[in-house]
């Protein structure tokens, strides 16, 4: 009786699944994905909600407090100025993910629409914007956002600037590659036979046959810029001090404390990984659901 | 009735490494308003070509059309800017694609891809799109219509893509439909559907039809003339009656050869047409069917291009003989070999 019913249900509505259901169902098939995620949100919603969560002012230094370990009253211990370990990360979780997320967006929004131009007219266009973003990529991404930074100042402004041009010819290319199989397809000379323009047929059409890989680039690259962020600012060229970010807070006195006092490095550094390896699970579970040829029906 | 379409002397080359091609070779042919004209030829024949260049979408390059004209309600085609062909694409002339599984965009809803055409051309909102819309799939025959806009692609079966692709090109009710294979890639009995669908559409809109086919059994209820095209050149130009029961080139006749008749006794052969069409690259002053037509007659066939003349009342054809004489000299020569056999 209960198999009867099974399938009914299943055949009267495979659709009506909820989106929750489905969401559900989607973190039992990616356990690692599903954590990766919750990680991501825990630290979204600290960096969110930051000025209520942090316990002190991740500014104010208190020479009475220095070097002090990881106690009651500060969970992570106190820095070399007697500032709060712990207040420090909750607000360092707001550059590090605004800079990560703007550097990612910008930088993988303009290398798509460069990849997609790219792809689609082919040509003359084609070879130039590919052998620009063969040069960029010729540079080891950190030295390519060194430069940048000592070139245009560092500000955290400039961080972003500078990570996204690193992002961009990577977009650049994988969206030119499926640029170049969706122009192929039939139902884009089938959008030119409907009378559409171009420009709409490439945004309206092309566009969203690339959108797969613009999601998996995307969270990738997430991980990669807030690593390539704290690398910036641990070499003294990222976000300027006092700001409190990851990469700065394992920067300067930390290394000449590191023995009398770990938790200086051990908790900024556990932050990075922890955000590090939650996009990178999510990207790849992303890329697992997202590519056809992988999913499981 | 006037001409809806007049193609005259149509010319379409292809510069590729090996050489230039021409697809289309001096095509000429008229369609009045509401007539049905069927294009039959086989891969590579020029067919598919012709019809894109009548929309102006030849690949260029490597395509270009070299020549001819394309006179579309009175207006030569080949003058218009890119600007106003737009305005005639989807809206004046529409076209069904051969393969409707992959002629339509897999991450867009059914609804966003009608009404994108209804949205451009008509000027129409949003809602009036969508009652449209539901309208188009109600009439091609597809149920509940309102709910399946929302759905996708893949969750239509290939007989669904079709009518949905008809119902596109139908939206801005054309005056001229290009139908390129539209059966092809569909079952027997859904081919069926599709093209009393095409047929029923088309009595009741008005809209004139051009069916390209390398299925003689497709066009034979449908058109009301018939062209033939072998090696980009129209070859026979005839009324679908006398061409099926007169034809006066060869190339016709083997292709109405080539067909499975139910009326034929069991066990009765079938008679290909032996060889493959010419490399059109190096396609010189002769008959472009003579390597492959058994009535070749040497010195005549290789070293003259037939023109396609007057052979009856509204009947052209190219070929350099009387279909009728080269028929009793076949006789003869199959008398012949029978002598031949012990």
């Amino acid at each position: 009786m209960t198999a009867v019913s099974d399938t009914s249900a299943a055949t009267r509505s495979p659709r009506k699944k909820s989106r929750l259901a489905k969401t559900l169902s989607l973190m039992r098939k990616k356990p690692l994905g599903a954590i990766g995620g919750v990680i991501i949100l825990v630290f979204c919603l600290v960096a969110l909600f930051a000025p209520w969560l942090a316990p002190f002012d991740p500014l104010k230094i208190d020479s009475s407090n220095l070097l002090t370990p990881p106690n009651a009253s500060n969970w992570f211990g106190t820095d070399e100025f007697g500032r709060d370990i712990l207040s420090r990360l909750i607000w360092g979780a707001r550059i590090s993910l605004f800079v990560g997320l703007s550097a990612v967006l910008l930088g993988t929004t303009t290398g798509s629409v460069l990849g997609l131009i790219s792809g689609y007219f082919g040509g003359k266009l084609d070879s130039l914007i590919q052998r620009v973003m063969d040069t960029l990529m010729a540079f080891p991404m950190l030295v390519l956002a060194l430069a940048m930074v000592a070139a245009l100042g560092s500000s955290v402004r400039n961080v972003i600037i500078a990570l996204a041009v690193v992002i961009m010819p990577n977009a650049a290319r994988v969206i030119r590659s499926s640029a170049l199989t969706v122009r192929e397809k039939p139902f884009v000379e089938a959008a030119h036979n409907l009378g559409l323009s171009t420009w709409r047929i490439l945004f309206r059409h092309v566009l969203p046959n690339c959108v797969a890989p613009f999601i998996i680039l995307a969270t990738a690259g997430l991980g990669s810029a807030i690593l390539s962020e704290a690398s910036l600012s641990f070499l003294g060229l990222g976000t300027p001090p006092p700001e409190p970010s990851w990469g700065a807070m394992l920067s300067g006195k930390t290394q000449r404390y590191m023995t009398e006092a770990p938790w200086l490095a051990i908790f900024p550094g556990l932050a990075i990984t922890l955000v590090v390896f939650g996009f990178n699970f999510l990207g790849d579970a992303l890329r697992d659901i997202l590519d056809p040829k992988l999913r499981s029906r | 009735m006037t001409n809806l379409l007049e193609v005259r002397n149509l010319t379409v080359e292809f510069r590729l490494e090996k050489g230039v091609v021409r697809a289309v070779d001096d095509v000429s042919f008229t369609l009045k308003r509401g007539e049905t004209l069927g294009i039959v030829g086989e891969s590579g024949s020029g067919k598919s070509v012709t019809s894109l260049a009548v929309m102006r979408l030849i690949p260029n390059p490597p395509g270009r059309i070299a020549g001819g004209e394309i006179i579309f309600d009175g207006k030569n085609l080949l003058d218009a800017t890119e600007k106003e062909m737009r305005r005639i694409r989807g809206k004046r002339i529409a076209m069904i694609f051969q393969d409707p599984m992959s002629s339509l965009n897999p991450v867009l809803t059914i609804g966003r891809q009608i009404t994108e055409s209804l949205k451009l051309h008509m000027d129409m909102g949003g809602r009036a799109a969508e009652l449209r819309a539901t309208e188009l799939l109600d009439l091609v025959g597809i149920p509940s219509a309102k709910k399946r806009l929302k759905e996708f692609p893949h969750e239509f079966s290939g007989g669904m893509r079709q009518r949905v692709m008809i119902a596109m090109a139908l939206a801005c009710n054309p005056e001229l439909l290009i139908a390129d294979e539209p059966t092809t890639a569909l079952d027997v009995t859904i081919q069926a559907q599709i093209l009393e669908l095409i047929g029923q559409l088309q009595k009741e809109l008005g809209t004139a039809v051009i069916m390209i086919t390398h299925d003689l059994g497709v066009v034979a209820g449908m058109a009301d003339r018939l062209l033939v095209m072998y090696a980009g050149r129209v070859v026979e130009d005839a009324p679908t009656e006398p061409l099926f029961a007169d034809p006066r080139m060869p190339y016709t006749m083997g292709l109405l050869n080539s067909i499975p008749r139910l009326d034929e006794r069991k066990g009765a052969e079938l008679v290909p047409i032996p060889g493959l069409p010419p490399d059109l690259t190096r396609l010189g002053k002769e008959c472009p069917f003579h390597p492959r037509c058994r009535f070749a007659v040497k010195g005549v066939c290789d070293v003259t291009v037939p023109p396609l003349r007057q052979v009856a009342e509204e009947h052209k054809a190219a070929c350099l003989f009387n279909v009728d004489e080269l028929k009793a000299a076949d006789a003869n020569r199959s008398a012949a070999l029978m002598d031949l056999v012990p």
